[in-house]
């Protein structure tokens, strides 16, 4: 209990110091990439539960963050910039803004998530690559779904900015509160895979068969994950809509879903720290090769094939990090290692 | 019912580019089993090659068919040695690493491509020369038939019956299926899989330099990153038709170009690039391994 309450009072600190101190210290171009960072870490863990734990083949996780994206933007334009307008009249915007914030992001998730159980229902009886080219299909037909709705922009994209209320700010600014989104959905994500219900994930990853006939129904838990997995991809896209305050389908082609599938098969299929470090690493890597001008991206597209070169396991394989002096019981992401998965 | 038909010629034109293209991705995961995401980039490097082949050649100036047979050998030449290039460097090392690991360095090739293709190539849009002047050669009513549109089709379907007399009359062929059916069996047989894997690459690689040729000649705008669309395109014609099946590729290539045509032509060319998909998914579920697939048997 006192733990947890210095855990807490620790994270409000830090959340406190993100937010207030650091946008003094750095510019903005490097809290813009450590936002993006933060976001690459949602829809890296949210795709290892399906690709890493319970061992589908999913390519077209940026169609659902294209739906957590628009959902929540076009719920704060049409509906948000209201309802803020009065929280604000009611309460001192600070609190006003901290008690709206979570709804937009709850409506990307939500709308991320019932798509996900559309799409997940049908296609997870697909095996294999079949199944992730139907993914990669969704993912496409998504995006070019919301690319030809005219609510939401269309072709022109789409900005967080309301008509009826130009004054209201609908921005989700200041890191602290992005990286509590962070820490909070890894922390669900790390609780549902290493709790006990985490292991029908894992049961079905290892060998479906096996798992079925011990009584564990295959296709209901990958729908679950499947369904988990693409809410948190809408946060993320949420997430992504609310801090950049414009979107354009073109962030979330498949190019956007391959770069999350790199993520997680590079860290270490079934490794939730491994996911964190390529989306972090891999999210910098390009804004720190910047000054090298046109070559920058041959050398980050040869550093991916000379990282499977060396790890082709990627690069936690299924282990993963843990930080021994601080391991609480509640907040620990790692777990005993897993056996090597059988041929 | 005259525009119906104009259509169905322009789209099975257009779905042959795509049945070529599908090949290589139906033969390489067939001995494979993967996915190989770099294939599109091979196509862009195919249609840039003949587009500096064919200046080098002078053709630019003097079109003519021999022209267009001398542009295709050498984009063919050099994507086959691309293609056997890539499998050496990016996936062999990794042939006993699962099945993931290849298909991240496969992006990641694809990657390489397309940017060192902007950086070689300039990443502004390029005019192929129109190698064979476009004229009529047919005429029926409303329906017109350019002999460029004549070009392309017998190119491809020779292509492809090229193809199916190596896949099923030659000793390459064989091992190739051999090896597809079984490579440790095959391996045990004698079979040199290796050297059948790159011998797939080189052939894949040069069916879709033979498509990029054959697009500049149709759709003269040739860019860096013009591979990535048809690339995943032609992968799920492959996917259609039954991936691992050679007719598959070919049926789910010249179905996709007309679909994508229809479309186009009689509902929005906004919807167009959605509507591969829609056929894709369509089809999956009912016919869960495609058109002309083997069904997965599943094993206790």
């Amino acid at each position: 209990m006192r733990r947890a309450l210095v855990a807490a009072g620790l994270a409000c600190a830090a959340l406190v110091v993100l937010d207030v101190l650091l946008p003094r210290l750095l510019n903005p171009y490097y809290l813009t990439i450590a936002s993006r960072i933060g976001i690459a870490i949602i829809a890296a863990v949210s795709l290892q539960l399906v690709n890493g734990f319970t061992g589908q083949f999913s390519i077209g996780h940026a169609g659902f963050m294209a739906i957590g994206a628009y959902g929540s933007a076009a719920a704060s334009v049409y509906l948000g910039a209201g309802l803020l307008d009065g929280l604000a009249g009611v309460l001192p915007a600070p609190l006003a803004r901290a008690l709206y914030f979570p709804l937009p992001l709850l409506v990307g998730g939500l709308a991320a998530a019932a798509a996900g159980l559309l799409v997940g229902i049908p296609t997870l009886r697909l095996r294999g690559d079949y199944l992730a080219i139907a993914t990669l299909g969704f993912g496409e037909i998504i995006r070019i779904g919301i690319l030809n709705l005219d609510a939401v922009g269309g072709a022109r994209g789409f900005s967080l900015a309301s008509p009826a209320y130009p004054a209201i700010d609908l921005r989700f600014e200041g890191l602290g509160g992005i990286y509590a989104v962070v820490v909070l959905s890894v922390l669900a994500i790390a609780r549902l895979v290493h709790a006990g219900g985490g292991l029908a994930f894992r049961a079905v990853g290892e060998d479906e068969i096996a798992a079925e006939s011990i009584g564990v129904g295959a296709t209901r838990v990958k729908v679950e994950a499947f369904v988990v997995s693409s809410f948190f991809a809408g946060v993320a896209g949420a997430l992504f809509a609310l801090s950049e305050g414009y979107i354009h389908t073109n962030s979330f082609g498949f190019t956007r879903s391959f770069e999350i599938v790199v993520f997680v098969v590079l860290g270490g299929l079934g490794s939730l720290s491994g996911a964190i470090v390529a989306a972090a690493a891999l999210t910098a890597a390009p804004e720190l090769l910047r000054g090298l001008g046109e070559w920058r991206m041959i050398l980050y597209s040869l550093l991916l094939i000379a990282t499977m070169w060396l790890r082709p396991q990627g690069l936690l394989g299924r282990r993963e990090l843990s930080l021994p002096r601080w391991r609480w019981r509640s907040l620990r992401l790692g777990a005993r290692r897993a056996p090597a998965r059988a041929q | 019912m005259e525009n119906f038909l104009q259509q169905l010629l322009n789209g099975v034109a257009w779905g042959s580019i795509y049945a070529l293209i599908a090949l290589g991705f139906t033969m390489v995961y067939g001995v494979l089993k993967l996915i190989n995401f770099a294939h599109g980039e091979v196509y862009m490097v195919g249609a840039m090659t003949g587009y500096y082949a064919a200046h080098a050649l002078g053709l630019a100036r003097a079109p003519s068919l021999l022209g267009l047979a001398a542009t295709l050998a050498i984009a063919m030449t050099a994507c086959a040695l691309l293609g056997a290039l890539i499998e050496r460097v990016a996936y062999r090392p990794l042939r006993s690493a699962g099945r993931l690991a290849p298909l991240i360095t496969a992006i990641g090739v694809s990657l390489l491509l397309q940017n060192a293709g902007q950086l070689v190539f300039g990443a502004d849009p390029k005019f192929f020369p129109p190698l064979i002047e476009s004229r009529e050669v047919f005429r029926a009513g409303a329906i017109a038939v350019s002999n460029i549109q004549l070009a392309v089709l017998s190119t491809a379907m020779c292509l492809m019956a090229a193809l199916e007399f190596v896949v099923m009359r030659t000793r390459f062929g064989r091992a190739m299926r051999a090896v597809s059916y079984d490579a440790p069996a095959a391996a045990l047989m004698g079979v040199k899989v290796d050297r059948v894997i790159q011998g797939t690459f080189v052939l894949g690689s040069a069916l879709a330099a033979a498509a990029g040729v054959l697009v500049g000649l149709s759709n003269p705008k040739i860019d860096p990153l013009m591979g990535l669309l048809p690339g995943l395109k032609a992968f799920v014609a492959a996917v259609l038709g039954g991936i691992g099946s050679i007719p598959g590729a070919m049926l789910g290539g010249l179905l996709l170009g007309v679909v994508e045509t229809f479309v186009a032509g009689y509902l929005s060319s906004t919807y167009r690039d959605a509507i591969a998909f829609v056929v894709l998914v369509a089809i999956l579920l009912y016919r869960p391994s495609g058109i002309l697939g083997a069904p997965q048997l599943e094993k206790v």
